[in-house]
């Protein structure tokens, strides 16, 4: 199957640099997904789980297409909100905090999974600070769906 | 007497030795903590250039030019001026440097007229210019060494809102660039308003490669509201640069220092080492002249008396004198 170029950068690091088949993640309209040859496009995203489909396991081997993230069929990168750009068959993809399903601490996330849930059922119509809480919960759901909880 | 001299000394000497043993620990430290700031700035470079690129391709758009943050106001009359130093000192002149640009823009906005507020990040600039009681609008310490993302983000929402509301019309942006292990420079420009040329700098070359056709973008949301959440992000990523550049260039700044105190200490010990030793010299050259001079007045008071075995016990020291 045809790839695209995929960049997935945070400031502190690059968490995939290679080709992919296909890429799927939530944009502030709505869950979205670039295949090989996409139309120029520029998004903002919201937190959401990106799943990375990558080439044949043996291409994705030989060619190192997955720079230091576990190779295989899927990879999940959970990602706090962020940018996409698609230009020339590239997707470039830039988060401001995004973790590895073995970064992710669970335990953490299903507290603050919690705790936002909270916030946000008391906080209705509190306008902002509303948005705030659901950023979070969003966040912390995302993060539970990367590590497969 | 003489003795009192080279025990004085010898403790001189012990005292600096224990002094080079710190400079030297600090200058290795620094040495090995420059390594992880220099990976931490190469960490996000990616992240910075394919922002900047981002904006390149979304300030062509004619809605880029309408956003606040691009205007340029008319008549600056606010400044606010970000600047990051260390949290500690011993790092020679790296903390003084900034200081001293900072002042002097300071001197130049208010000859102008203007009013300038601070932001310092960084415990020694914060110390500083409160003490001078100089108006500063957000500080921030403990994360020179360290900066994080979220400490930028931080910064920036500070500064941002009250930018949008008015209250500044010009906020710039001071800190000292590591260019290599050996040369970091103070560096100043100006955060916002956004001056678009700089937007376009990383992208210029590409998008002439197009063909001067700007790609037709599809946006989701509107390119408005991209921006409007790219423009922080942007800023986010600048400060950041700028905050990791300078625990860089502070770490390089202190191993430098350490490393003049720890040559400067083993030269105070050869020097106090000599001193030491010929006043032992001559604590010893006064000790023998003393015996010398005590014989020598027993053999002629003996002489006088004539008293044998006295006088015979005497001669050698008097022969070897």
């Amino acid at each position: 199957m045809a790839t695209t170029g995929f960049d997935l950068v945070t400031p502190s690091a690059t968490l995939f640099a290679g080709q992919a088949e296909m890429i799927v993640c939530k944009s502030v309209d709505g869950e979205i997904a670039f295949l090989a040859e996409h139309e120029p496009f520029i998004g903002a995203l919201d937190p959401c789980l990106v799943r990375i489909v990558a080439p044949e396991p043996a291409v994705a081997g030989s060619g190192g297409a997955v720079a230091n993230g576990p190779s295989g069929p899927e990879v999940r990168i959970a990602v706090h909100g962020g940018f996409v750009e698609v230009k020339d068959n590239h997707v470039i993809m830039l988060a401001d905090i995004a973790e590895r399903p073995e970064e992710i601490d669970v335990a953490q996330a299903r507290a603050d999974e919690a705790e936002a849930t909270t916030r946000a059922s008391s906080g209705a119509g509190a306008g902002d600070s509303d948005r705030v809480a659901e950023i979070d919960l969003e966040w912390a759901r995302a993060r539970l769906e990367a590590a497969g909880q | 007497m003489a003795g009192g001299q080279e025990r004085v000394l010898r403790r001189r000497i012990r005292s600096v030795e224990s002094t080079k043993k710190i400079t030297r620990a600090m200058e290795l430290i620094a040495a090995s903590r420059i390594v992880r700031a220099q990976q931490a700035i190469v960490a996000a470079r990616p992240y910075v250039g394919k922002l900047r690129e981002v904006i390149g391709h979304l300030s062509e758009s004619p809605e880029a030019a309408n956003h606040p943050l691009f205007h340029d106001v008319h008549s600056t009359q606010k400044v606010a001026i970000v600047f990051v130093t260390a949290d500690r000192g011993l790092a020679g002149g790296y903390n003084a440097n900034i200081i001293r640009t900072v002042e002097r823009m300071m001197r130049e906005h208010r000859a102008a007229g203007r009013d300038v507020q601070l932001v310092a990040l960084g415990r020694k600039g914060v110390n500083y210019f409160r003490y001078r009681g100089q108006p500063i609008l957000f500080s921030m310490i403990g994360v020179s060494e360290r900066p994080t993302y979220a400490d930028a983000r931080r910064v920036v929402g500070e500064v941002i809102p009250p930018f949008e509301a008015g209250q500044l019309d010009q906020i710039e942006l001071v800190y000292t660039r590591f260019i290599s292990i050996g040369s970091q420079t103070v560096q100043t420009r100006q955060l916002v308003p956004l001056v678009p040329e700089e937007g376009h700098e990383g992208t210029a070359p590409a998008a002439t490669a197009d063909g001067g056709s700007p790609t037709a973008y599809e946006f989701e949301p509107e390119p408005e509201e991209i921006l409007d959440r790219l423009i922080p992000s942007w800023l986010e990523a600048e400060v950041l640069t700028a905050m990791l550049e300078a625990a860089a260039s502070e770490q390089a700044a202190r191993q430098r220092a350490m490393k003049a105190a720890t040559d400067n200490a083993d030269e105070l010990i050869k020097t106090l080492r000599r001193v030491m030793n010929r006043a032992r010299q001559d604590a010893i050259t006064t000790e023998i002249m003393e015996i010398v001079g005590g014989a020598e007045a027993l053999r002629q008071q003996s002489r006088g008396d004539d008293h044998g075995p006295q006088h015979d016990a005497f001669v050698p020291i008097q022969e070897s004198a």
